[in-house]
């Protein structure tokens, strides 16, 4: 069995498939029940250096669930950092009032930085544009869940998959698991090649395309994302690809029955509502599994489970 | 004495200590700043532009009772990757040695991410060399992986 016990989760690579599936496997247990006061004794120091809703209410919802004192912030405006005070102080601070600290920043590397200062374990709640390791943990919970293994599927990546990190951090892990890859974007939002070098180390295969039509009936998963208009220099670029990485239930038909769309939200267009009253939509699901996945974390790394 | 070459002699022989030989003339200096010579209190030769039957023209550093260890010396393969590095004691060649490119790299660059957290805070750098040739490193903090090469000011 896998001990992650004081193993901080900064970066996906940091955990190996079997860290992955211990996980998940616990997750699965607080789905069934996930009002346990295995966590009484503990404070969790919530610390979100930028804002965020569904990540934030999610972990202090899971760590609530489970017994534990919160503190923190959601707003760094508040805090001794907006008086200047440095990273590496408010870590040092903080690990002595808490069992654990969940953190948030806008700066690459803070996370891998703040684990080295903290003598606490710390979970990557998001850094920057690098790593949101908790996000893709509950991505494969819920491919998973969906689709009763994570062997062999065919997972297809849509909208912007160079500056996507939830798209980059799920092609790593699935990678694990023997997936086959399609992958849809404007031309000029393609898999990072150095993304792309690990599927080809695994000696898996991909598939590229500028239309999700096209890769709508081979796929067990569709993935999206948002195409944001900001990444495209030329404004007409946008307009020409905008509505090649976007679904609604007419896009979905001939689909398979197993095939279920993910995203790691907030949606603006990518996602017609109309594609909600599908059997297909499995978003709102997928956030719900944050808690569980996040609880099976938080257990798991304060050596409670 | 045996075969310490006349080339090197004309910037004149040492006793005891290392002489880095075949670094491209434009490097010379970044060279002595990566082995932290710049705050050595003995004796440092160095020579530019001097003839190279191999690359025209080269730069040679000698410094006097001084022994380094190959991971310091291999940092220097990042400016001057053909370096031979001859130990002399007591005048004598005893030991030639190359430079190669090292796994890790600490401390003597900086990261071009400039939201990396490295850039933000005094933190000392650390890079993971992921392809030698071409040289392609990755920062241990932002994980964003770079072909240029910056050096810490």
């Amino acid at each position: 069995m896998a001990n992650l016990k004081n193993k901080n989760l900064i970066s996906i690579s940091d955990y190996n498939k079997q860290d992955y599936l211990e996980i998940l496997k616990l997750a699965a247990e607080f789905e069934e029940n996930p009002r346990q006061e295995i966590l009484k004794d503990k404070v969790v120091a919530s610390i979100f250096f930028e804002p965020s809703t569904r990540t934030r209410l999610s972990f202090e919802s899971a760590a609530s669930m489970l017994g534990a004192k919160v503190i923190g912030f959601a707003n760094p405006a508040a805090t001794s950092q907006a008086k200047g005070e440095s990273l590496h102080d408010t870590i040092k601070m903080l690990s002595s009032y808490s069992d654990i600290i969940v953190m948030r920043h806008s700066i690459e590397g803070a996370a891998r930085y703040a684990a080295e200062v903290s003598t606490v374990p710390l979970i990557n709640a998001g850094d920057g544009s690098n790593q949101h390791p908790t996000q893709c943990m509950l991505d494969l919970y819920s491919i998973l869940k969906t689709q009763g293994t994570l062997e062999n599927l065919q997972i297809t990546l849509v909208g912007d998959l160079k500056y996507g990190r939830t798209v980059h951090s799920l092609v790593e892990a699935m990678c694990h698991f023997n997936a086959t890859f399609h992958l849809v974007s404007p031309t000029a939002l393609k898999l990072p090649s150095a993304v792309k070098m690990h599927i080809k180390r695994a000696k898996l295969k991909y598939y590229q395309y500028t239309n999700i039509s096209d890769a709508v009936s081979v796929s067990d998963i569709i993935y999206m994302t948002r195409v944001q208009r900001e990444r495209f220099s030329d404004p007409l670029d946008y307009e020409k690809v905008k509505d090649s990485c976007i679904i609604d239930a007419s896009t979905l038909e001939g689909c398979q029955e197993n095939m279920r769309v993910l995203h790691p939200l907030p949606r603006l267009n990518e996602i017609a509502v109309d594609v909600d009253k599908t059997p297909y939509a499995y978003y709102f699901q997928q956030a719900r599994n944050g808690v569980y996945v996040r609880q099976a974390l938080m257990s798991a790394i304060l050596g409670l489970r | 004495m045996t075969t310490i070459n006349k080339r090197e002699l004309i910037v004149s022989a040492i006793e005891n200590g290392t002489v880095i030989d075949h670094i491209p003339v434009n490097t010379v200096l970044m060279v002595l700043n990566i082995l932290g010579l710049n705050n050595y209190e003995d004796e440092v030769l160095i020579g530019i532009n001097l003839d190279s039957k191999k690359y025209g023209k080269k730069g040679i550093i000698k410094v006097r009772g001084k022994y380094f260890q190959q991971h310091d010396l291999n940092k220097i393969a990042l400016v001057a990757p053909d370096a031979t590095l001859i130990v002399i004691k007591n005048y004598e060649v005893v030991e030639k040695k190359s430079v190669q490119i090292p796994d890790k790299i600490d401390e003597i660059l900086k990261c071009i991410n400039p939201n990396c957290i490295t850039n933000k805070e005094a933190i000392k750098t650390k890079f993971t060399v992921i392809g030698k040739d071409p040289l392609k490193i990755q920062c241990h903090y932002c994980e964003k992986s770079m072909t240029n090469i910056r050096f810490a000011e």
